[in-house]
């Protein structure tokens, strides 16, 4: 044994040594680290675009295609576009790697994370026509004060009433709610042993509605501060509590249901709220429902709605962004939003087509008007895991304590953004 | 002497070629990439470019002071809860599942039994279907509204809303025993605590969408390892069994001395594999839950995948991954020592007895 025990040595020095050459390997070679400093090419011979999109289905994946396809045909260029199973890992392993797709799609949630690593190219300044997008749109693709990346679309929450069970509750048209007090005794009007008035979603990005309606909001975005604990948003929270434990409104689960849609169509709720998407989801799994849609009612601070939006990102590794921004601009026009609108049902993100939109959806003007007044999403970097317990708590509405939640949260924010 | 020193080194150059292919694939696919996760769990990598980039900065072993330190806050409250949700997955998951599996292998192994084949089949099904497709089925048979509450309502009970029911099974049996109240829980256990957790959190166990999961799991993985239990049963000789038999043992006589010695070697198999999957679990909780109702069904796995590619707190993530590790391995060297085989230092003591008795004879004869 002892005889070979040197030989055995020799073999692990040089397993480590092969180890380490390959590990540096990995570091030096593979991945073009340096590069992200240097302009971007200028555009010389024809540009091969990679386009990653997280798809919404066929429909979308189409439009984004033939978009794409249209464009490249104009200028000459190669453009490829990739539909992603899980964008966030493919996404990440592109960053990672120095090769990652020249455009994609950036959920505004997210955004705050990819711009604070220097994964994204602010490019929006070098835009025609970026001053026609919604400023609350741009905001919520703003950090530090450089606005980054082109609004895609957007959809904004908007109540939806059951016209049934409006009418068997001997409600009309002058009885839709504008304040926080009438969404109440609407809410309770309609409520039924078999039905609840109103059905909330879980979490922030329902619940959060009311706190803007109330003037306030988790965090405040400009200065990148954590606001939660104002005294406005402890009472916007007490009163969707007091509705939750009026038995005016519930949540989801309270119904059985896995989200407010689901609730609202299968008629164990009268009234919810959600975005536009529950069009698509009314029409195929609940067609035989009947619904109006009517804006938020009012807070004491006025008009307040959530926006949800994404923009179109471009890597800050890619040697084609000058091809990438025309790329945007051709995606971005207010013909093609419109063409999408009709073709996967997402809002236009440019003022200019609210009107066009409107007439051709007319159905929708409480979702575009949202446009106007809404907040986006909390997009400060870093607070994933906090906006993920704020979430987790908001689950307890009913019985928690408010306060408590609030200052958890501002506590564990406070903490990430110092 | 030269010569035959020589023809080793022949055999040891032939046997170093014979296994580099191995070598280097492991090392590329393995051994690099777990370094690299060590790498960055030591340093404050925001997931652009190489880990090994002149930017990165190393933060020392700030990573894992945030998981278990002071100032880990939110994130080590996070993965304190992922380790007591998993560490009460793993306390159900691998005594049931090996019991369970243990069962089915005796039965299947009795010699009366018709259509062994069928039956062996119908066990073995959940293990090779897709546990993407499995954790989906289960969320619609556990849906508020789903089959499983639909069959209690026939015997009467009023089942729960499975995967939205954050309530701990040991909080719930603790109120059905009057010990405490859930609504008020003590005083003593909600002010004192440990690693950002209280005491009444971490005393939750599993919670109800948790035991759910664990049903799950128990029910698809039983069946592969009950094909090696099967398959250890059946080198078993019979006249090994028939000899005890006619030596007056009993059938759980036969079974306690016979058969469970002869499975011992399964059964760490069995525990070994079964610790390892399911401290690593991810796949269910991917599917059904990420992570939710009220975080009890977090483990450090998925927890980890959530810092890492939604969060890109790379550095932390990765730490996390190794804790885990260090975790499993303890864990293992623990079952391993459990398992040792009890019957070697008492046969080491005797060979030393029978040694010394031997030296002393000779050392009589030598005088």
């Amino acid at each position: 044994m002892s005889t070979t025990s040197p030989h055995r040595l020799a073999s692990l020095a040089a397993l480590a040594l092969v180890t380490s050459v390959a590990l540096a390997a990995c570091g030096g070679g593979g991945f073009d680290d340096g590069n992200s400093d240097e302009p971007a090419s200028s555009g010389d011979g024809p540009a091969q675009l990679k386009v990653l999109i997280a798809s919404s289905g066929d429909a979308e994946t189409k439009a984004v295609e033939d978009a794409v396809a249209a464009w490249a045909d104009d200028s000459g260029n190669e453009a490829e576009v990739i539909v992603a199973n899980d964008i966030a890992q493919q996404l990440s392993q592109g960053f990672a790697g120095g090769n990652p797709p020249d455009l994609f799609y950036v959920d505004a949630g997210v955004f705050g994370d990819y711009a604070e690593a220097g994964n994204l190219y602010p490019y929006l300044d070098q835009m025609d026509g970026a001053d026609d997008f919604y400023p609350n749109l741009v905001d919520s693709f703003t950090l530090d004060d450089e606005a980054y990346c082109a609004p895609k679309d957007f959809s904004t929450l908007a109540l939806e009433i059951n016209t049934a069970a409006w009418k068997k509750a001997g409600l009309g048209d002058d009885d839709i709610p504008t304040t926080w007090d009438e969404l109440q005794s609407v809410a309770e009007k309609l409520t039924t042993p078999e039905q609840a008035g109103l059905v909330i979603g879980v979490g922030r990005d329902r619940v959060g509605a009311f706190l803007v309606q109330n003037g306030g909001f988790w965090v405040d975005g400009e200065t990148g501060e954590a606001t939660a604990t104002e005294p406005s948003n402890v009472e916007a929270l007490d009163y969707v509590q007091g509705l939750l434990k009026s038995g005016a409104a519930v949540l989801p689960p309270d119904i059985d249901a896995g989200w407010g849609g689901e609730g609202f169509g299968t008629q164990k709720a009268a009234m919810t709220i959600e975005g536009n998407w529950i069009r698509g989801a009314m029409s195929n799994d609940y067609p035989d429902v009947d619904y109006t849609v009517a804006e938020l009612p009012e807070g004491p601070a006025g008009k307040g709605t959530l926006l949800f939006t994404q923009c179109w990102g471009i890597a800050a590794d890619s040697p084609n962004q000058e091809a990438a921004v025309s790329l945007v601009e051709a995606l971005t026009t207010a013909d093609q939003q419109l063409a999408n609108a009709k073709a996967f049902g997402v809002m236009p993100s440019r003022e200019s087509a609210q009107a066009d939109y409107v007439e051709q959806f007319p159905e929708d003007a409480p979702f575009i008007a949202g446009g106007d007044y809404g907040q986006g999403p909390v997009n400060l970097p870093g607070l994933g895991p906090v906006v993920a317990d704020l979430d987790s708590q908001l689950e307890q509405l009913k019985t928690a304590d408010v306060d408590q939640i609030l200052e958890s949260f501002q506590k564990n924010a406070e903490a990430e953004l110092q | 002497m030269s010569r035959t020193s020589s023809i080793r080194a022949g055999q040891a150059r032939a046997g170093w070629l014979f296994v580099s292919p191995t070598l280097v694939v492991l090392g590329l696919f393995l051994a690099v990439p777990v370094l690299m996760a060590l790498w960055v769990s030591f340093t404050d990598w925001n997931g652009r470019g190489s880990p090994f980039a002149s930017g990165v900065g190393f933060v020392g072993a700030d990573n894992y002071r945030e998981l278990v330190g002071e100032q880990g806050g939110l994130t080590r409250a996070d993965f304190m809860t992922s380790l007591r949700n998993n560490f009460y997955y793993v306390l159900l998951v691998v005594p049931l599942q090996t019991a369970l599996a243990l069962f089915l292998a005796l039965v299947l192994n009795q010699k009366m039994l018709k259509a062994v084949g069928f039956f062996r089949t119908a066990f073995y099904f959940p293990s090779v279907v897709s546990s993407v497709a499995i954790s989906l089925v289960f969320l619609f048979l556990f849906t508020g509204g789903g089959v499983v509450n639909t069959m209690l309502g026939w015997v009467g009970l009023d089942g729960p809303t499975w995967f939205n029911d954050s309530r701990g099974l040991l909080h719930l049996l603790g109120d059905g025993l009057g010990l405490w109240s859930i609504s008020d829980p003590p005083s003593g256990l909600v002010d004192g605590g440990v690693l950002g957790l209280t005491w009444w959190q971490w005393l939750s166990g599993p919670s109800v969408a948790l035991s759910v999961i664990i049903f799950l799991v128990v029910w698809t993985t039983t069946g592969t390892f009950m094909l090696m239990f099967l398959a250890a049963l059946q080198d078993l000789p019979v006249e090994v069994e028939e000899a005890a038999m006619i030596d007056g043992a009993g059938r759980w006589g036969v079974f306690r001395n016979v058969t469970l010695p002869h499975l011992r070697p399964t059964m760490l198999l069995v525990t070994t594999l079964g610790l390892i999957g399911t401290w690593q679990v991810f796949d269910q909780v991917y599917v059904m839950t990420q992570g939710g109702p009220g975080k009890t069904t977090l483990t450090p796995a998925f927890l980890s995948y959530f810092y890492a590619f939604e969060n890109q707190k790379w550095g932390v993530a990765a730490a996390m991954a190794f804790v885990l590790f260090l975790i499993i391995f303890a864990m293992a060297s623990f079952q391993r020592w459990l398992f040792r085989d009890k019957d070697q230092p008492s046969a080491r003591r005797a060979r030393d007895f029978f040694a010394r008795q031997q030296g002393s004879h000779s050392g009589t004869e030598a005088v």
